[in-house]
């Protein structure tokens, strides 16, 4: 059996209430850190550890902390960005569902470590009953003395508060996130300064996704050396994956980073293989930004070695035949799928998520959304793929913040790996739009 | 006190070098240099704060960070936002990647901007048509519908044209700042975004005129001054008045004797700098109400100069220039740099009536 740091309780019943959860040694840290430990030293352990940020980016989450500027009397904030909404990924409306204590805990260590005496959760509007799930557990939390005034008798005060965004993707961007808890529009902000320079209302603030807080509690009970031993080269520590598409096990996994794809997909301890009497065709490896895989190169890097599931190995011969770790969100897809169809409606949520801030952007994303509906529909011409190529190339990179490359990624690795695909649509527009149609001609299915 | 002098930051962009002071943008500092080498600027607007950054028309490629660290920044940069480095080398129009990267956002703008500009008041004083000249090409790949509104009522004074927006956020900005009623601001989201007043609601207050002035394109237009005149057919004069609410200083438009338009006075940026009230704007429209300066200096390349040339024309812009560089592949001998029409050799007019002759 794997280590498991995170959902090692998950099955305990009652987990989500607070007496359950100290029983099982819930809280400890919280006692460790502020009663023993100082905030650098707490910093210096989680440096230790090595984790990366588990939101997506992969950015190491101790340096993000070092860079916290600290001026004399302006507040410091940890928010914790819980507005996960990307298709495919699922990880954190469970872990906070199931463990909301964890997460609590998570944040008031790391709060501490950061120097932080009001601490925000921005959790997705959508999720209102894990908003509830939450406000119950602060309150015992804070009906223990785990939070409030005078926490523990130690004199360190935190308050935290849940905060329902509207629905929007965008807001799961940093910058437009704390727009967004400024209670303005939630269109990103231009870098920089960076949140750790100025952030929420101008001040310093470290903005972390919920799994990524909610290992905290593990490192400074167990140390960063410990954790640092789990996992592989830089990908240290234990990872969640929400695994869906067509495997015979969808739902959510804490593997340690290095497990082997092809395990991943294949055993029974987790996806339990593609449903049966089918073949693998793609992958999607990190949440739908990131870009595609055929099958082959899902399972191995271009030198024939093995893929394992970590940032490097994923990330391993760029864009080319790589992808990326991103948030987990592993979406498998045999041969029944249409990658055309697909990436369209990849492309329609980001043209609906766009925040129209900038013009490549707000523009670009309808556009491919557009042409690739046409081709969908067999109204594609020939210099459509050539277009879309194009149309991504001019997107990315070109924008204020991360969404236009989520944007242009999919569409872009789509027509690397699966141009033939493309080609056939627009070839055979009448066999094509026969509900169910998919090409069948020559491809690496595993 | 000693009166310390900061010290000067040398860019290089272009080609050419500049001496700027600490926090000055790459922008500034371009701009400094001259129009020659200015980037574009769509959203961005000196006197407004946090504007900038939106329509990335102003993308260069920072070839060098610093004298200290001269590796070159991954991505083009926003050149309004970013601060220049000493030792700072920046390609602007010498980057074949800003240049794609210009022709994408020229593209990109016009998806849904309609070329009405035949009907459009902003016609001769667009930043988009020039924009659009310099980057731009002559056909569009796009095929689908473009977008399209219901027309929102904003009042007497104000004629928004939503198909024409490209969404820069100056008249939100503007409102923001210089005006302590903001009642418009952007709905919705992505290209189905919008300015707007919520529910229509006139935009009304003593400064709502200047988000006219502000608009680069065509989308917020003076209900005044609609379809009365072309720009290029006006004659601008400076001219001032003691306003009690604003400085008063404005540009009377001429056709003829009578003032068909008040604006506030542009900087050679087509920036206001100093906004105007809408009694100044809309109501005095006599020239008995001003005390004229004189004409108002328009630069040579512009629109609003033709048919009124002189003998020190225009200059180059990066557009002809583009412009000459292409050509120079049918025509070697062209000097671009100079744009001086040079004498045919005698060998190329020989071949020239055997390429009219009528086929056999």
């Amino acid at each position: 059996m794997a280590t498991k740091i995170l959902t090692e309780h998950i099955n305990v019943p009652g987990i989500e209430t607070f007496d359950v959860y100290r029983k099982q040694g819930g809280y400890t840290a919280v006692e460790k850190a502020l009663k023993t430990m100082t905030p650098d030293e707490i910093v210096e352990e989680v440096k230790k550890a090595g984790v990366r940020g588990r939101g997506g980016a992969g950015f190491p989450m101790g340096m993000k902390w070092s860079f916290l500027a600290k001026p004399e009397g302006v507040p410091r904030y940890l928010v914790c960005n819980a507005d996960e909404s990307e298709p495919g990924t699922f990880k954190d409306h469970y872990l906070m569902k199931n463990l909301p204590h964890l997460l609590i805990e998570g944040m008031i260590v790391s709060s501490f470590a950061l120097g932080a005496n009001k601490s925000f959760i921005y959790v997705r509007g959508e999720l209102m009953y894990v908003i509830r799930i939450l406000e119950k557990a602060i309150a015992e939390a804070e009906a223990k003395g785990f939070l409030g005034k005078n926490i523990l008798g130690t004199g360190y005060d935190l308050e935290l508060v849940v905060q329902p965004g509207g629905g929007a993707y965008i807001c799961g961007e940093e910058t437009a996130l704390l727009e967004s808890l400024e209670g303005k529009r939630g269109n990103p902000r231009n870098k920089p300064p960076f949140p750790a320079v100025k952030g929420l209302y101008q001040c310093p603030t470290v903005v972390n996704n919920v799994e990524s807080i909610a290992t905290t509690s593990w490192i400074v009970n167990n140390g960063g050396d410990a954790y640092a031993a789990i996992g592989i080269g830089r990908s240290t520590g234990t990872k969640l994956i929400s695994a869906s598409g067509h495997i015979n096990k969808p739902g959510v996994y804490e593997i340690e980073l290095g497990v082997p794809v092809e395990d991943f997909i294949y055993a029974d301890e987790w996806c339990g293989g593609i449903r049966t009497g089918h073949k693998f065709k793609a992958l999607v490896a990190g949440g739908s930004s990131v870009p595609i895989l055929p099958a082959n190169l899902a399972l191995t890097l271009a030198n024939g070695e093995k893929r394992l599931m970590s940032y490097e190995s994923l990330s391993d011969g760029g864009f080319a035949t790589g992808t990326m770790l991103g948030s987990g969100g592993f979406i498998v897809f045999d041969e029944t799928s249409c990658i055309v169809r697909n990436t369209w409606n990849f492309s329609r949520f980001y043209h609906h998520e766009s925040c129209g801030q900038c013009s490549p952007c707000r523009e670009g994303t309808g556009w491919m959304e557009k042409v690739l509906h046409r081709i969908e529909y067999g109204h594609g011409h020939q210099q459509d793929i050539d277009l879309l190529v194009d149309v991504a190339k001019k997107i990315e990179g070109n924008t204020i913040c991360p969404l236009g490359d989520a944007a242009a990624w999919p569409v872009a690795s789509a027509i690397r790996h699966f141009r033939d695909e493309f080609q056939w649509h627009i070839d055979n527009p009448s066999e094509a739009t026969q509900p169910g149609a998919v090409y069948r001609g020559e491809m690496a299915l595993v | 006190m000693e009166d310390v002098k900061p010290q000067l930051l040398k860019v290089t962009i272009d080609g050419i070098e500049v001496e700027v002071e600490p926090g000055t943008t790459i922008l500034q500092a371009a701009r400094k240099i001259g129009p020659e080498v200015a980037p574009p600027a769509m959203c961005y607007y000196q006197p407004l704060k946090g504007s900038g950054g939106k329509c990335r028309a102003c993308l260069v490629r920072v070839a060098a960070g610093s004298a200290k660290d001269p590796r070159p920044m991954p991505k083009l940069v926003a050149s309004c936002l970013t601060a220049v480095q000493d030792g700072m080398i920046v390609e602007n129009t010498t980057s074949p990647q800003v240049i794609d990267a210009r022709n994408g956002v020229v593209e990109f703008l016009l998806l849904n901007h309609p070329l009405d500009c035949p009907v459009c008041d902003q016609a001769g004083e667009c930043d988009l048509q020039n924009f659009s000249f310099d980057h731009g090409k002559a056909t569009t790949r796009y095929e689908e519908d473009r977008r399209t509104f219901e027309k929102n009522d904003l009042g007497p004074y104000i004629q928004l044209h939503m198909t024409r927006c490209i969404l820069c956020y100056r008249c939100v900005y503007t409102a923001d700042q210089i005006t302590n009623k903001r009642v418009h601001g952007v709905l919705g989201r992505g290209d189905a975004a919008e300015i707007g007043t919520y529910i229509e609601k006139a935009i009304d207050n003593d400064f709502s005129g200047n988000v006219i002035d502000v608009c680069p394109v065509g989308a917020l237009t003076d209900k005044t001054y609609r379809f009365k005149n072309r720009v290029w057919f006006t004659k601008p004069v400076d001219a001032h008045r003691d306003c009690p609410t604003c400085s008063g200083n404005v540009t009377l438009w001429y056709r003829g004797d009578e003032v068909i338009r008040v604006t506030a006075r542009k900087n050679e940026w087509n920036e206001v700098t100093e906004f105007i009230c809408n009694t100044c704007r809309f109501e005095k429209k006599k020239t008995s109400d001003w005390t004229i300066e004189g004409p108002t200096k328009i630069s040579r390349s512009s629109v609003i100069s033709a048919n009124k040339y002189r003998a020190d024309t225009i200059k180059p812009s990066f557009g002809q220039r583009l412009a000459a560089a292409e050509y120079k592949e049918i025509h070697e001998e062209r000097d671009t740099s100079q744009l001086k029409i040079q004498q045919l050799p005698p060998e190329r007019f020989a071949k020239l009536p055997s390429a009219m002759e009528p086929e056999p």
